[in-house]
């Protein structure tokens, strides 16, 4: 919304100090993004007769333009534009002026002659729109004073208010002003109006059809009417609060709008004078809106008609061309009503029609505003139409759906201490709130005041709400601050504080953490071999490639190594943590949390020692299980993590046809962790068990074990057949190649031995290697000789 | 001459050709040779010593065997001096043979980085933390009721509108639609902190939020926002003014000062926004806040009668972006490691 500051004083007298104008009003909850001058004159242009005009042989597209700027002597001016004459009146830069541009004029010319000024287009001095050539001033202009005192344009401020939704007031000078004169403590003018209406009696009927979209419909007819051009002023003013002139009548409907926040719409009287009806339009119904454009209604768009049931408007968004004000028109019939906002905000979101009167209208606009407003277009129409005749008997239909007048809420001046930390007495509530046009008086009981709450303000209702106006009046800076002492106990969660070891973890395991897209395109979970059967979808994507919500983190994750990969970028290892939102069986998905660690160029034992650190960091385990690859992963260099029937994770390499879908090289050493699971699982603090004082013994075996045996079950069986006396087992070896035959791998183990109470003998650790060597062969491993 | 004064000639020349063996001992190694030598029983003084007997003054055997002794003595503490000086020599050799230049090794396995959305995302919880707040979390798809409805914005609500919420396609036929959605900010988490725990409630909730919002150099589409809320008696609106500036000078530096102005959002009355700046710098918007309404504390199963509450929020990206100076906040979710491996 932008304010005028020599409009926006007509209301109150705020002065002059525009930057305190401008904190005042942001104090109060309208913030001002921007402060512009406007009209400020262009310091050194001044007016100046043309004298006469030469051409020069050498210079075909310039004019040598002689000018007389008051002082009598002859300037000399070089000038490109063509629409100049003799005894022409035109603006002059004199040498020196620094132009709004940033250029400063100097005597430079061309061909050698200098050029003593310039001479300037309204656009360059900021004067108007029209740069096609010299601005051309009235006849009878005094010569060498400013233009813009030639032209009678004063200087002013435009304040652009960043008016928030609750405050439906504020879209008007009246509101913005009342609020502010309220703030500033001074007295609120409003504008000059007569309320009477001299006219014979002229009642044009309104039938309302949907009683509940249309709750008043006013309509009063004016006669003695000429549309012509609106003064300057009024134009001007219009076009710095951004609004192009029409005509007088128009132009005063816009005023009106602006200044009291109540869209109005003039109808030629002769279109309209057999009256209105409001009514629901008909599905497909067609209707040529203003702007030219023909649109199909729908049943719950609220149409006014004529008469003869043929539309003339969009109810509180935009009329129609057939009923509009002509230059021909001399009498007038003009509309002020109230629809339901709801009703508005749908029709015109509908048809992607916004107005200035359907901006207000769905915010809410005074449903008893209509007689002053009209009063007050009468008063502007007046200033062009002397002869104006306001006709009595105007038309105000009213349904049983119109708000109440003034609406009441009791309000508890404890309620005020308790949110806003003030004490208030009844009489100073309402002297804070009077000025806004609240009702202030006792309730019925000790410390609660019933508080009448003005018919433009329908953001108020309840209690919380009147509280809010007493802090904005009062002022936040004014209500303090107390840093509060938290009685709780500030920490992370554990699994919060889990999460942060891990991720540690994981970048010290080389990983960098990635933030892939959630949303993936059809078909890229296939692609990555997982099924898409349970992945939700958007309902409204911002494009088709983003529609379908992840059910693991790895399709985004394969397109991250694939972007690496193509900008030729080495030893890349990246790692996720985020959501994965599954369709359960609820309405919300069975979204879970997963960490995905992914390494470019590395098998499956990468993938294995990183689980093995995660394991370790987190205190977790799980068993691993390679009778069932995970889906997406290599048949056989993958494992699934389990423990018992529950998944926690996978782990191995991803499968080399999903590694083509995405356009990767190499192998992709992969990790999965289910978080939401092993998070949550704080582990027990471990006890602490003694270091036995007495020497340990070791010992290497090497065995030759078929491909078929897994190194997990043979340290399991070595685990056991070694007993209480093993300490620690490694593999520290393996071998593949020339003396092990080519379905069998050389696993090499070390074993320390150690007891708690006494240093062991050669005997027992012989004992326990000749039953390790017994467990192993029984598995089909031999010891390597 | 009498055998003692032979003697202690024979002491005397063992001894001087001891020290003279020591002093030519090139080497630790030669030295060692030596000094077993001369601890041997073929050595000069064992010989000596072994003479010993054959003296019948006992007084003479006395100061012979107290000569041999202090032989011997004189021998090892030259003995412990070479060996001293030939140690301390042959390391110098070593430590010079061995040099080494650090700069020539081989990178072990780089260290990764978090993301500087997670950066931000700690170092405020950290702060929030330091002021007595717990951490909160709930989930990103979420139903109408959590985002919308229970933050006092009911289905028709006009300020729905502004949320540009990314809804889910029903799943179920029993599901209406728009019904699921993606939660368009972290409040959704306050209501269920409210249901879920009990006042006094100092949490906030950190997490990543979504709008339909067409990528530019500020926005994205899926983003971050951390939220907070006190819910207590007595809480009033100066409490959330003072949380607001021991925040700003906790997180952004003492020098650093907040204010509140008013304006509107359904969840809160009075509502403002928080800017905050250096002593005499202009003011930088940073979020909103506001008293919670009484209608989202009956949401949460909080009676506004008897306890207040404020909240606040602001967006994550924001504070990771220009803490930075990264230019375009697409940049940041491009997950190109030359961009994520400047910040570990």
């Amino acid at each position: 919304m932008k304010i005028l500051h020599s409009w926006l004083n007509e209301f109150a007298d705020f002065g002059s100090d525009v930057e305190a104008i401008a904190a005042r009003i942001t104090e109060l909850g309208l913030a001002v993004e921007s402060v512009d001058r406007v009209g400020d004159p262009v310091a050194g242009v001044v007016t100046a007769k043309v004298l006469r005009l030469e051409k020069h042989p050498d210079a075909a597209k310039v004019t040598r333009v002689y000018v007389d700027a008051g002082d009598g002597v002859e300037r000399h001016v070089w000038c490109g534009a063509t629409n100049m004459k003799a005894g022409d009146i035109v603006p002059l830069a004199t040498l020196g002026t620094n132009m709004p541009d940033g250029r400063v004029i100097t005597q430079r010319g061309i061909l050698g002659i200098d050029s003593e000024g310039m001479l300037c287009s309204g656009t360059e001095i900021g004067l108007s729109q029209d740069g096609s050539g010299l601005l051309i001033l009235p006849q009878g202009t005094a010569l060498g004073i400013d233009v813009y005192k030639a032209l009678g344009v004063d200087a002013d401020v435009v304040f652009d208010l960043d008016v928030t939704r609750n405050r439906p007031d504020c879209t008007g000078y009246l509101g913005v002003a009342r609020d502010l004169a309220a703030g500033m403590g001074k007295q609120l003018n409003l504008p000059k109006v007569d309320l009477s209406a001299d006219g014979k009696a002229i009642s044009v009927p309104v039938s309302i059809t949907a009683p509940d979209r249309c709750s008043r419909f006013t309509v009063r007819v004016m006669s003695g009417i000429t549309v012509t051009q609106s003064p300057d002023w009024i134009a001007r003013r219009l076009a710095r609060a951004g609004m192009r002139s029409i005509n007088n009548v128009v132009d005063v409907s816009n005023l009106v709008n602006l200044e009291l926040n109540q869209p109005n719409h003039a109808y030629d009287f002769n279109s309209v004078q057999d009256g209105f009806i409001v009514r629901l339009a008909s599905d497909g119904e067609q209707f040529t809106t203003l702007d030219s454009v023909e649109r199909t209604l729908q049943s719950n768009d609220l149409v006014i008609c004529n008469a003869q049931n043929d539309i003339v408007g969009i109810a509180g968004i935009m009329g129609g061309l057939h009923s509009e004000v002509t230059d021909s028109t001399t009498s007038i019939a003009v509309e002020i009503a109230y629809f339901e906002p709801d009703a508005v905000r749908a029709t015109s979101t509908r048809h992607a029609l916004r107005t200035e009167a359907s901006l207000r209208f769905e915010r809410g606009v005074d449903p008893y505003g209509a007689d002053f407003a009209v009063a007050r277009f009468a008063e502007l129409l007046r200033i062009t139409c002397p002869d104006l005749v306001v006709h009595a008997g105007a038309t105000d239909e009213r349904t049983s759906s119109l708000p109440n007048e003034m609406k009441t809420t009791q309000v508890r001046l404890r309620t005020i201490e308790r949110v806003l930390g003030i004490s208030m007495t009844i009489e100073t509530l309402g002297s804070m709130l009077a000025p806004l046009g609240f009702t202030v008086s006792r309730g019925s009981a000790d410390g609660v005041a019933d508080v009448g709450i003005p018919s433009w303000r329908n953001d108020c209702s309840i209690e919380i709400d009147i509280v809010e106006e007493v802090a904005r009046h009062y002022g936040y800076d004014n209500l303090g601050k107390i840093v509060p002492t938290s009685p709780v106990h500030g920490r992370l969660s554990d699994v919060q504080r889990r999460r942060r070891l891990l991720r540690e973890l994981v970048v010290s395991l080389g990983a960098s953490e990635a933030m892939p897209n959630p949303f993936l395109a059809p078909g890229d979970l296939e692609k990555a071999g997982l099924s898409e059967g349970n992945a939700l979808r958007l309902a409204n994507p911002l494009v088709a490639e983003e529609s379908v919500l992840r059910t693991s983190l790895v399709p985004g994750m394969l397109k991250a190594i694939a972007y690496n990969q193509s900008h030729r970028i080495r030893e890349i290892s990246l790692f996720e943590i985020g959501h994965v939102y599954p369709q359960g069986v609820e309405i919300l998905p069975d979204e879970y949390e997963s960490l995905c660690i992914m390494v470019a160029g590395a098998d499956a034992s990468v993938a294995m020692d990183l689980w093995s650190q995660v394991s370790l960091g987190l205190g977790v385990g799980a068993q691993l299980s390679q009778d069932q690859p995970p889906a997406g992963y290599h048949a056989t260099r993958s494992a699934q993590l389990k423990r018992g029937k529950v998944v926690l994770g996978s782990v191995g390499e991803i499968d080399p046809t999903v590694l083509a879908n995405a356009g990767i090289t190499g192998r992709v050493a992969c990790l999965e962790v289910n978080l939401s699971i092993v998070l949550a699982e704080v582990p027990k603090p471990a006890n602490a068990q003694v270091v036995s004082k007495y020497p340990s013994s070791d010992f290497d075996l090497a065995f030759v074990v078929p491909n078929t045996v897994s190194a997990a079950n043979l340290v399991k069986a070595l685990r056991q057949a070694a007993g209480n006396l093993l300490v620690d087992i490694s593999l520290f070896d393996i071998y593949r190649g020339k003396g092990v035959s080519d379905d069998a791998r050389s696993l090499a183990y070390r074993l320390r031995l150690q007891a708690p109470d006494r240093t062991l003998t050669d005997v027992e650790v012989s004992d326990v290697r000749a039953k390790c060597l017994t467990a192993a062969e029984k598995l089909g491993a031999a010891l390597r000789g | 001459m009498s055998p003692s004064d032979s003697l202690s000639h024979e002491i005397s020349q063992a001894q001087s050709a001891a020290i003279s063996a020591i002093a030519a001992s090139p080497d630790v190694a030669a030295l060692r040779v030596v000094q077993a030598d001369l601890a041997g029983k073929k050595s000069a003084l064992s010989i000596l010593r072994a003479q010993l007997g054959k003296i019948q003054d006992i007084e003479e055997r006395k100061s012979a065997g107290q000569a041999i002794n202090a032989c011997a003595v004189e021998i090892e503490s030259a003995i412990e001096q070479r060996m001293a000086k030939l140690q301390a020599e042959e390391r110098a050799q070593q430590v010079a043979a061995e040099a080494m230049d650090l700069s020539e090794f081989v990178t072990a396995k780089r260290r990764g980085s978090t993301h500087i959305v997670t950066q931000a995302t700690q170092r405020l919880e950290d702060v929030f933390i330091g002021l007595g707040f717990q951490v909160a979390e709930g989930p990103e798809v979420e139903t109408d009721f959590y985002n919308f409805e229970a933050l006092n914005m009911p289905k028709t609500h006009p300020a729905r509108s502004e949320f540009d919420t990314m809804f889910i396609e029903p799943a179920r036929a029993d599901q209406e639609p728009n019904s699921v959605l993606l939660r368009t900010h972290t409040s959704p988490v306050q209501i269920r902190v409210m249901q879920s725990w009990k006042p006094p409630i100092y949490a906030v909730m950190p997490g990543r939020v979504f709008r339909r919002d067409t990528p530019d150099a500020t926005h994205m589409p899926v983003f971050h926002q951390i939220e907070g809320i006190v819910v207590d008696k007595g809480i009033t609106f100066a409490h959330l003014a003072g949380i607001i500036e021991a925040f700003t000078k906790a997180f952004f530096g003492n020098e650093f000062t907040s204010r509140l102005r008013p304006s509107f959002f359904p969840f809160t009355e009075p509502s403002a926004e928080f800017d905050i700046r250096r002593a005499n710098g202009a003011w930088i918007e940073l979020g909103g806040c506001g008293m919670m309404h009484p209608n989202v504390l009956r949401a949460g199963g909080i009676d506004p009668d008897e306890f207040t509450g404020f909240a606040f929020g602001f967006g994550i990206d924001r504070m990771a972006k220009e803490r930075h100076n990264v230019e375009d906040i697409r940049e940041m979710y491009t997950n190109d490691l030359r961009f994520l491996r400047q910040f570990s």
